[in-house]
Parts: C-alpha cells; sequence; structure tokens
C-alpha cells in the first residue's frame, strides 16, 4: 500500500503523523520524504543516510551557430523560459521544466540538452548510534524498533523552484512489497499533486483551525480529481473550533484520528523526537490509524 | 527616436504603469512628432516568464528605450541582450514621460528595480 500524508495547510503535523506512522509499523515500511524544499522527516527516524544520487532536468542549449532565430522555440515554451531577440536567443533555466519541446521542435536542430542538477535523492536505513540531530545535538539509539524501516528523500538545491522532477525521482524508490508512507509537502499546488498522485490512500492531516478548515477544503478537491480516497486527522485537537468536524460531517469524510493540542508534544517535536518516542502510548494509537485505512480500503475493494 | 513608455491606458494622456511585464499596454512612442501606437500587453495574467516575454515583444519593436516604473531580474536581463536602454522610477503622464527622455531628464537603469513576481495581480 502507499498511503500519502498530506494537508492543504502547512504546519498541520504531516510529518508528525508520517514519521510516527513508520515508527509504529516497525516492520517492512517505508518512509518516502517528498517535502524536497525543507525535509525533516530524517530527523525524527533517525537514519543513517548512505546513498546520494544527483537528479537533474533538461535545460535547452542553443548553438547560435546553427540558429536562424524563427523564434519557434519561444512559441512553445509553455513556460516563458526562452526569449528570442534579432539576433541572440536568451534561454532562463529556472523557469524550464524540461519538456523538452523547443529542442524537438527547433526546424534548424539547435538545441540540444544540458543537465540542471536541481538537488539529489538520498536514501538510507537505521543503524544503532549516534545521530546529528541539527549542528548542536546528537542522539544516541541502539534500538528503536526501526530495524525493519527503509528511508528515502529529496533535497532540493536551494535557489531552485522545480520540485516535481526530484519528488518523482524519490517515488520511484517506492517499494510496493513494503507500506510505503509519503510525506507529501503543504498545498495544493505541483508539488504536492506530484506527491500524492499514485497512492491507494491519503491522509489528510489538518487542525481545527479557520485556516485549517480553508485550506483542508481545497486538498479535499484535489483529491477527489485525482481520485485517491482519503481520510482526515485532526492534530492539535481542542484548538480553534468544531467547524473541521461539520465540514467533515457534511461530507462523509472519515475523521480517524485526534492527536490533542498538547506542549508535551510539540515539545518532543521541537526536539526532533517523535510523538510515539515521547509518548509509547500512542503507538498503538497509530497502529489502528492503519489497521481504519485498510479496513477502508477493504470495503470500497473488496478483491 | 523610437521609445517605448508602458502605460494604464492606450493614449498618450494615460498613466505610466509602474509594472513593466505585466503592464496594461505598450505605447510606442517616436519623441519627435509623439506618432504613437498602443499594443495591449498579452502577459498581463502570465503564469511565469511576463518579463521576459514583455522584454522580447519590446525588441521586437526596434525602439531605442524603454521608461516604466520597475524592472526585474529577467525583463532586464532580456531588455539588456537587445540593447534597449533601461529606464525605471518613471512616473506620470506618459506623453510627458516620453517629452522628459527626449529632453535628456533620465538616467539608465544599471539593474533590475526589483525582485521576480513583483508585479503579479
Amino acid at each position: 500500500m502507499i498511503l500519502s500524508i498530506a494537508s492543504g495547510k502547512g504546519g498541520t503535523g504531516k510529518t508528525t503523523v508520517a514519521t510516527a506512522l513508520a515508527l509504529s509499523l516497525g516492520e517492512n515500511v517505508q518512509l518516502l520524504d517528498c517535502d524536497v524544499e525543507e525535509p525533516n522527516a530524517h530527523i525524527f527516524v533517525t537514519v543513517k543516510l548512505y546513498k546520494h544520487v544527483r537528479i537533474c532536468v533538461p535545460v535547452p542549449d542553443i548553438d547560435k551557430q546553427k540558429c536562424d532565430f524563427c523564434g519557434r522555440c519561444q512559441e512553445v515554451c509553455s513556460f516563458n523560459a526562452i526569449a528570442v531577440l534579432k539576433d541572440d536567443v536568451l534561454v532562463f533555466k529556472e523557469l524550464c521544466h524540461g519538456c523538452g519541446s523547443c529542442s524537438f521542435l527547433c526546424p534548424r536542430a539547435a538545441i540540444g540538452e544540458i543537465d540542471k542538477e536541481i538537488g539529489c535523492v538520498e536514501a538510507g536505513a537505521f543503524e544503532a548510534g549516534t545521530f546529528e540531530i541539527h549542528a548542536s545535538q546528537t542522539r544516541t539509539l541502539q534500538t528503536g524498533g526501526r530495524d525493519g524501516l527503509a528511508f528515502v528523500h529529496g533535497r532540493l538545491n536551494v535557489g531552485q523552484a522545480m520540485s516535481p522532477p526530484l519528488i518523482r525521482a524519490v517515488k520511484q524508490h517506492g517499494d510496493r512489497t513494503r507500506t510505503v508512507i509519503v510525506d507529501a509537502p503543504p498545498g495544493t499546488s505541483c508539488p504536492a499533486t506530484e506527491a500524492v498522485r499514485g497512492s491507494d490512500f491519503c491522509l489528510l492531516v489538518t487542525e481545527p483551525t479557520p485556516f485549517g478548515l480553508h485550506d483542508l477544503a481545497l486538498a479535499v478537491g484535489a483529491l477527489k480529481k485525482l481520485e485517491i480516497p482519503f481520510a482526515v486527522v485532526i492534530n492539535r485537537s481542542g484548538l480553534g473550533d468544531g467547524k473541521v468536524d461539520d465540514y467533515c460531517q457534511q461530507r462523509g469524510i472519515p475523521i480517524l484520528m485526534r492527536i490533542p493540542f498538547k506542549r508535551e508534544i510539540a515539545m518532543a517535536y521541537s526536539e526532533g523526537i517523535s510523538i510515539v518516542e515521547a509518548m509509547p502510548e500512542y503507538k498503538a494509537e497509530f497502529q489502528k490509524l492503519i489497521e481504519s485505512i485498510e479496513r477502508i480500503l477493504v470495503a470500497t475493494h473488496p478483491e | 527616436m523610437k521609445i517605448c513608455v508602458t502605460s494604464r491606458g492606450p493614449n498618450l494622456e494615460s498613466e505610466v504603469d509602474p509594472r513593466f511585464g505585466r503592464c496594461r499596454y505598450f505605447i510606442v512612442v517616436d519623441t519627435d512628432t509623439l506618432d504613437f501606437e498602443a499594443i495591449e500587453n498579452p502577459n498581463v495574467e502570465a503564469a511565469g516568464g511576463a518579463g521576459i516575454q514583455s522584454g522580447q515583444a519590446v525588441a521586437a519593436k526596434d525602439v531605442k528605450a524603454i521608461l516604466t516604473g520597475n524592472v526585474g531580474p529577467n525583463a532586464f536581463r532580456a531588455l539588456q541582450a537587445a540593447g534597449i536602454d533601461v529606464i525605471t522610477d518613471v512616473s506620470g503622464g506618459v506623453k510627458e514621460a516620453a517629452e522628459r527622455y527626449r529632453n535628456g531628464d533620465f538616467k539608465s537603469a544599471q539593474g533590475p528595480s526589483v525582485s521576480s513576481k513583483t508585479g503579479m495581480p
């Protein structure tokens, strides 16, 4: 099963839920952190990263000897990444999505492609030892039920705006023989859509505030379009109002879990410690969460 | 001399549009005769790359200078590559701006005046 954790609003607790699920399942689980603009799931699962692959996208490289400045490339570029002047062609690499239309359609075959590095994919697994959480803090772990946990994340280079190709590269590592948990970026634009695409189920983590509800509704709209079944987890439950509950009830959207608004949870998070390690009683809650999802999937797809 | 002024309206009595890439109109004007042509900007609602496309459109009109409020980095690069004199921080009426340029009242911008996406609607 591929289970993605998305939200709409940022900062609602996607990584909290994704990492807690990965640590609660313990065995045969793979966590893909697709929030490549600011990946942080590795901090909570404390894995050692051992594999590093550069990820590139093709961008046009124009041979100005062959070019006759006809303007076809500019015309076919959907992202306005090329400007053809009287006797020059400018390529704005940061706008290029690497679709290849310009080089394919150039009547003079004057456009080649060169690789532009956008970031990297790193893979790892748990090994007992000492982990650097950030520059001033380390943790030492001997075990932690992480032996069956595989981990992959992407890191977008600073200054790059084009994350979907990197998200696709992370998802290529998805191993369907395991329970794959995808930690998605916030929002409903291309990066979030790319992360959840192909999931068997999506959990939308929200908070019971007007902001949370507003962006939850956007995410619900996106998932309906993608035809991915979904349910809601309410984080910081007890805060705000009951409008998220009303919204879900009116639309028949199941609320599968409520994580209370508690100082201890926030403190553990700020120290890079998962909720299920700070408060082991939550492990059972997250195991139940997975069971509820499996029940929904079986009910909708009896085969 | 042919120059271009970004404009909120389609004639010389209009106000200078402070945005370059997403201005309403480009007014291509002859500073000697004040003959002009108003071109509606198709890039107002572009998702991205408005400045680049507008820069290319202005370059295609063979103008010597562009008078506007602000220019972003991509538009600046396109205009510079086309050899167009970029004047920023221009406000007031389009006609007055053209006359002031003819009188040598403006100094060329040496770089972009704002960052990318500034003129997004």
